[in-house]
């Protein structure tokens, strides 16, 4: 079936069953309830404390089949998934759904066991380095399960994700396992992914580097929802896990992008007093957060607030009274992890109040502006952020159809050509976020706006950007590079992009 | 049109250049490419029309051709092979 | 005509294809190609093939100019060879000492016009004075071939050539700044400043371009897009020197059509000079627009 995106969807996919096709951003009206996790009972003053990853396994019941979560707060400082996996192999326990909020190459580590069985399907927000390249090889018994972060929280919330056992990187955790993100030396800043596994799955493990007396303040995940707490040496390496303050591009490509960027902000309408937005933490966005913050100094415009993945730029903002409140996700780097714990005004919050489209509304229903990157455009406006030029999986779904979907203005910025290879293609190799929701492309050579724009077309009259329309942005890509011939594909499945409200707006099939 | 005296080579490794490594083949060995590229599949075909097509354009006839592509685009590949082309000759 | 104006001219390595293909997006009024002092000698031959192919095949928005070697280092001929047939706009000799070397090299664009079918005078030259001998003879040298546009310092070599360093003030060139415009205006062509090469020195890079904007530089030679953004924004009028440059027209133009020979403005004699400043000063905001 050819789904409301244009993409040829299988009706089944082996291993997923039957598919729901993309209808368009908002045109599935969801059904049913809430689900939860097994009523829990937890005697007075009883230890939950045991003495390792193993006891945690058998303690959690963990079985043949079932369904593991960890969350990504530590990136590539993460020591847990990578240790709990080689545990549960040791184990002898095999055909386990792996369902992390998403994988970094770190994660590479789980590859051996991945060949070997232990975990025969994973659900997640992306995959690099060589996990991504063996998810594309189709070498997983299921196709893999693409979800943005908002998606990802909407199908554990809704039983379409069922973690049998979730185990939480706590970087301080009490005896009793309130968790908090915030203290010790793991500390990554906001546990919002966490929080929705903790909210849900069966079974809880904590495992932590910062045991701290009962009880512990502030709480992102209380002890009601935990089961089993692990104490170990170290649960991440610091420097993996928060850099110190990114230094913005020097870049002068990526500069202009981000010049570009701003300049479609300040003449769209929504830059006023009492706006809000979110930024990525690429390096266009970073720098862009610099030009934003000069021109609402200079026009004396504050946010109501910001969202994010939250890097010290955007805490710089909040700091200087330019931004009032900081909804934060994750945290990026030092300065982030600190606002968070000294700052009032910086508030974690959950990967559902963040971006589940089927809730009250998530903060993305309130955004103004979001700047977001891609891998590829298309002349549809459709962006993938998930596959490379060559159908690679190599990148994350993350929050971007989330905000794009949510925002008042979507911003996409990348450079027009990368290398010898055009940004703006006729189709990009797979879509994560449908072109509808997306209002403008911006690269150094020009700015495109979505025709269905007509108001932001008609504010861009005059300012002096370089705008033309998206085919003439792609002619100017290929006038330079060349025109790419398609990559050549079978028609194995290999992994599904689930849309934030649980249909398939595309697949990747295996390159040939 | 003289022909290739020794081999040589001309371009870089950097991003958005190409090195191009040419050496003398025997007569009626013919011309040969091998290219190594991030974009075999998207630019293959095109990138080594561009070293073919330059190399006749110069009448070079026999000769063994080493590309490492890193994106470079078609007037950087065309003025690479010249350049290896030339300093083959000198 | 409308004058071209040259407010930023961006230097670009010319062996490096990824900022040859990028040069134009920055905005500078002109980008100069380096076959000198940015290659190195044993890729002379590759960097005048690279700028030639880029020229032929990428469209600039701008002016494309090519700093050649000096006609006699063993490369500067070849250079001509190579590039001319791409049809740059504008060929800048280093190091000019003498008027000799401007009109051979004339000569050769003249050739070069001709045998590919050019428009005869359609490539443009400019020299850089960069030693104090090539300072005495600024004016024969900027009058040298009717192709001159331009001269510019060539702060560096000329400090070396002083044997003193350089400044955070400038002071060092403060004599050859002045000497080199007044032989650029007598000869009725542009005077471009040297390059500031301390890019992180923000601060004095603008303190710089601010003082010889004020000595009546039309622009100065930079290395970087930062540079390009923040020469263009010094020399772009304020909205105050516009509106006053607008009035200083409308009056010019009205006494004009009443045939006076007076023209007065708020009680003060409006002549020639602030006319063609007034012109000036418009030419470079419809610039800026852009």
């Amino acid at each position: 079936m050819i789904n409301a995106a244009g993409r040829i969807i299988p009706d089944q996919i082996a291993g997923l069953g039957k598919i729901r096709p993309y209808c368009g951003p908002f045109a599935t009206t969801p059904e049913g309830r809430l689900t939860g996790p097994k009523i829990r009972l937890n005697m007075p003053r009883s230890e939950k404390l045991v003495k390792s990853i193993e006891q945690a396994i058998e303690a959690a019941g963990l079985k043949d089949g079932m369904t593991i979560s960890f969350h990504h707060h530590f990136r590539n400082g993460d020591y847990i998934l990578n240790q709990v996996v080689e545990a549960i192999a040791k184990k002898g326990i095999k055909g386990l759904t792996l369902a992390p909020s998403s994988l970094n190459d770190i994660n590479d580590a789980i590859i051996p066991f991945i060949e070997e069985g232990v975990i025969t399907a994973i659900e997640t927000s992306g995959g690099r380095g060589k996990l991504g390249k063996l998810m594309t090889a189709g070498t997983l018994a299921k196709p893999t399960i693409i979800r943005s972060h908002g998606g990802r929280a909407r199908a554990i919330e809704a039983g379409d994700l069922k973690i049998d056992v979730a185990f939480i990187g706590a970087p301080c955790c009490d005896s009793y396992g309130n968790i908090n993100g915030i203290q010790g030396p793991s500390a990554c800043g906001s546990m919002g992914y966490a929080m929705v596994d903790a909210a849900y799955a069966d079974k809880v493990v904590a495992i932590t580097d910062n045991l701290v007396p009962h009880p512990v303040y502030p709480i992102s995940i209380p002890q009601t929802q935990v089961d089993f707490i692990v104490v170990l040496e170290s649960i991440g390496n610091p420097k993996g896990i928060a850099s110190g303050a990114l230094r913005i591009s020097k870049d002068p490509r990526e500069l202009l992008i981000a010049e570009y960027a701003t300049g479609v902000i300040e003449h769209s309408g929504y830059f006023k007093d009492g706006w809000s937005l979110q930024l990525g933490s690429g390096g266009a966005s970073l720098a862009a957060a610099k030009f934003i913050k000069e021109k609402m100094l200079a026009q004396n415009i504050t946010a109501s607030f910001g969202v994010g993945g939250i890097t010290a730029p955007f805490v710089d903002m909040l700091e200087q009274g330019l931004i009032k409140t900081i909804f934060d996700v994750q945290d990026f780097d030092i300065p982030s992890i600190e606002s968070l714990r000294n700052n009032p005004n910086h508030l974690e919050m959950s990967a559902s109040y963040y971006a589940n489209p089927h809730n009250g509304g998530p903060i993305v229903n309130n955004l103004d502006v979001v700047i977001l990157s891609a891998t590829e455009v298309d002349v549809d406006f459709n962006v993938n952020v998930i596959t490379d030029s060559n159908g690679v999986i190599m990148g994350a779904s993350g929050g971007h159809s989330d905000t794009a979907a949510g925002a008042n203005l979507a911003i996409v910025v990348a450079p027009l050509i990368r290398g010898r290879l055009p940004m703006v293609l006729d189709k990009v190799n797979t879509i994560v976020t449908p072109g509808e929701t997306v209002d403008v492309i911006v690269t150094e050579r020009g700015v495109a706006i979505n025709p269905r724009r007509t108001d932001l077309i008609d504010r861009m009259k005059g300012t002096g950007l370089p705008v033309m329309s998206i085919e003439e942005l792609q002619k100017m890509a290929y006038d330079l590079t060349g025109k790419p011939k398609p990559i050549a594909v079978t028609d194995e499945v290999v992994a599904a992009i689930e849309y934030r409200d649980g249909t398939i707006i595309d697949v990747v099939r295996k390159p040939v | 049109m003289s022909k290739l005296l020794k081999p040589a080579q001309a371009g870089s490794v950097e991003s958005s250049d190409i090195l191009i490594m040419i050496a003398p083949a025997e007569t009626g060995a013919g011309i040969k490419v091998e290219l190594v590229s991030p974009t075999m599949q998207q630019f293959g075909e095109q990138i080594t029309n561009v070293i073919m097509q330059t190399l006749v354009a110069q009448g070079v006839k026999d000769a063994t051709v080493h590309a490492n592509d890193k994106g470079a685009l078609d007037f950087t590949i065309e003025a690479r092979v010249v350049t290896a082309i030339n300093r083959a000759r000198s | 005509m409308e004058k071209k104006l040259r407010r930023a001219m961006m230097f670009m390595p010319g062996n490096n294809p990824a900022m040859l293909q990028n040069a134009g997006i920055y905005g500078a009024d002109t980008v100069i190609f380096d076959l000198e002092d940015a290659v190195a000698i044993s890729e002379k031959d590759a960097a005048r093939q690279l700028v030639h192919n880029a020229i032929k095949t990428i469209n600039y928005p701008c002016e494309v100019a090519i700093r050649i070697n000096h006609i006699l280092t063993p490369y500067g001929l070849d250079d001509l060879k190579v590039v001319l047939a791409a049809k740059p706009d504008l060929i800048r000799l280093p190091k000019a000492e003498s008027p000799d070397e401007i009109k051979q090299v004339d000569e050769i664009i003249s050739e070069a016009e001709q045998k590919y079918g050019f428009a005869a005078g359609s490539i443009n030259m400019m020299a850089a004075i960069e030693t104090a001998k090539g300072l005495r003879l600024a004016y024969e040298i900027a009058t040298a071939s009717p192709r001159m546009v331009a001269l510019a310092i060539g702060g560096e070599d000329f400090i070396a050539d002083l044997k003193t360093t350089r400044s955070k003030d400038g002071k060092e060139l403060y004599v050859a700044r002045s000497q080199l415009l007044l032989a650029a205006r007598a000869a009725g062509i542009d005077a471009i400043d040297t390059v500031y090469s301390d890019i992180n020195d923000e601060e004095t890079f603008i303190a710089e371009v601010n003082m010889i904007k004020q000595l009546g530089f039309d622009g100065k030679s930079v290395i970087n897009p930062r540079q390009v953004r923040i020469v263009k924004e010094i020399f772009t009028p304020s909205e105050k020197e516009i509106a006053h440059a607008e009035r200083v027209i409308t009056a010019y133009k009205a006494a004009i059509e009443r045939n006076s020979g007076v023209i007065n403005l708020d009680g003060k004699m409006i002549d020639t000079p602030m006319v063609l400043r007034a012109e000036r000063v418009l030419a470079y905001a419809k610039s800026a627009k852009r």
